[in-house]
């Protein structure tokens, strides 16, 4: 189950600038850390996110273990077409998640 | 203690666990520095080579980037930053990436942004870990080729109660 | 960091020598949200940057799950939680007739588990019961704490208070040293809060996720540097019905943020 939430306004104007967030559940663990015995945790981080829009790809972000716990990301895009939003998250363990909005233009 | 040029690291939370300033001036002292530290604490680039990697050497230009970083930091673990680039964010005029850098965490990289004409505005926001007090700094690629740049510095305090004590 | 941290307990140690317990006015009370810092008020103010709400929606889905060897969901006995679940975190920890005890809201979802669904506990501090326990406090966010007036719960709470006031630790310092008698005043670089129970299950930057009141009560007792109270010990419960009844009138902010 992924946990991710993000906004999506459901409705813009065409040409309309929209803001999107996009925030993930995720430890982005950053390899540095000990754990209670003194071994290692090994890293584990999403190293890259994209956002698609009636899938073209319009904003994307690679990220390093400097980014916060749980990733938030807002940015911005033109409201083009109605149809859908769809974020990918790809972390180290090769685990990839998704989630997605739809919006509509007029 | 924030001018000491040796102070890799020296903050609990984020890293906690990792070698101390004490332990790290020690090291350095004995002449052990390569076999008694972590990897990265000898590794990592400075902020300028991180910067120049980026930009593949080209110049660095002050201006038309802005970056929002608060002054005063109650913790390390989730410091909000808002990048803006002055930008028409047209198809032949536009902000390819934004970079993210960091003076003095394990590694130099924050996020490097990707985006385009189709951004409308040039504007990204995001949640940082800056493992002591710092400067951070923001790089803007834009469509010709130049790119420009903006800094600020945070002041990380320190937790007074942290459940762990390592 | 160890000089700097010795420092900090001797300056606790002589302040706290001054005062005497005396408690908090309730013109005074104030939430720990109105010590943090602009930028912390604000990542819990907008439900889309409050990375809590991870826990709310995740509670709010394992909500409508089917579990145990009875094969039936949270919502198969209390269907919509937004409206059966509302204002019921505001008066936990209740009276548990069966133990004879108080029991936390955790506490419940757990016998809820073995007795309804035929399932296993879920573990302290599992993703899984902070999302359930953070989506049913959820409901009741915004109400004020209205604690149980059981009167079987009062020994319970008296014990509480003792604890609450009991000083601990090598430091031998009490909860109520820093936060009935210093609230406001600094420690190192932090606000000393009142410390009431307002957001819980919260999330903390420090933790980097979220975590319940016992958590944050054992994380105490471990800065004072006393042997902490086991999850689920009777003592955590206890305290916690002090900490409501003293946070009483104060609003629920659940999934609060705190630094």
């Amino acid at each position: 189950m992924a946990r991710a939430l993000v906004n999506v306004p459901k409705v813009a104007r065409q040409g309309e600038v929209v803001e999107i967030k996009a925030m993930i559940a995720h430890p982005m663990e950053t390899g540095y850390r000990s754990g209670p015995n003194g071994s290692n945790i090994p890293r584990d981080i999403i190293r890259r996110f994209t956002c698609t829009y009636n899938g073209e790809e319009v904003f994307s972000a690679d990220l390093f273990p400097a980014v916060s716990a749980n990733p938030f990301i807002a940015f911005t895009l033109v409201a083009t077409t109605s149809g859908t939003i769809d974020f990918t998250w790809s972390d180290d363990a090769g685990k990839t998640q998704t989630a997605s909005a739809d919006i509509t233009v007029n | 203690m924030h001018e000491d040029p040796l102070r890799v690291y020296a903050g609990p939370g984020v890293y906690a666990g990792m070698v101390g300033r004490r332990q790290f001036l020690r090291a350095g002292m004995t002449g052990l520095l390569a076999i008694s530290l972590p990897r990265w604490a000898v590794a990592r680039p400075s902020l300028e080579e991180a910067i120049r990697t980026f930009t593949g050497g080209a110049n660095v230009l002050d201006g038309r980037v802005r970056l929002d970083l608060p002054p005063l930091v109650e913790n390390g673990n989730a410091v909000g930053v808002t990048i803006v680039a002055e930008s028409p964010m047209t198809e032949d005029d536009h902000v390819r990436r934004i970079a993210v850098f960091n003076e003095k965490n394990p590694e130099a990289n924050v996020a490097v942004f990707h985006l385009g004409a189709r951004s409308g505005r040039a504007m990204v926001s995001t949640r940082i870990r800056l493992a002591t007090s710092q400067v951070v700094v923001a790089v803007a690629e834009m469509s010709d080729g130049s790119f420009w740049s903006s800094r600020a510095s945070a002041i990380v305090t320190l937790a007074a109660c942290i459940e762990d004590l390592s | 960091m160890h000089a700097l941290w010795r420092l900090a307990a001797v300056a606790v140690a002589a302040i706290c020598g001054i005062v005497s317990a005396a408690g908090i006015e309730d013109g005074e009370k104030r939430s720990g949200f109105d010590f943090m810092t602009p930028q912390t008020q604000a990542l819990q103010a907008d439900d889309m940057s409050n990375p809590g709400m991870l826990w709310v929606l995740q509670g709010e889905q394992l909500w409508q799950q089917a579990q145990g060897r009875a094969d039936v969901a949270c919502s198969g006995c209390h269907d919509d939680a937004r409206q059966t679940m509302r204002g019921v975190a505001a008066r936990y920890p209740a009276f548990d007739a069966a133990t004879g005890r108080p029991i936390d809201l955790a506490g419940r979802i757990n016998s809820c588990r073995a007795e309804r669904q035929q399932a296993e506990p879920l573990a302290p501090e599992s993703d899984a019961l902070l999302a359930l326990t953070a989506y049913v406090t959820h409901q009741s966010r915004g109400m004020p704490i209205t604690p149980a007036t059981d009167a079987r719960l009062a020994p319970f709470r008296d014990n509480g208070r003792r604890l609450f006031q009991s000083r601990i630790g090598q430091l031998e310092l009490s909860c109520a040293s820093c936060h009935d008698d210093n609230w406001g005043k600094r420690l190192g670089g932090s606000v000393i809060p009142q410390a009431h129970p307002t957001g819980y299950p919260l999330y903390r930057l420090e933790w980097q996720t979220v975590g319940s009141l016992q958590r944050r009560l054992r994380n105490c007792m471990i800065g004072v540097r006393a042997e902490p109270f086991a999850f689920g010990a009777a003592e955590l419960v206890d305290l916690k019905l002090h900490l409501t009844e003293r946070a009483r009138g104060l609003l629920i902010e659940t999934p609060a943020v705190r630094p």
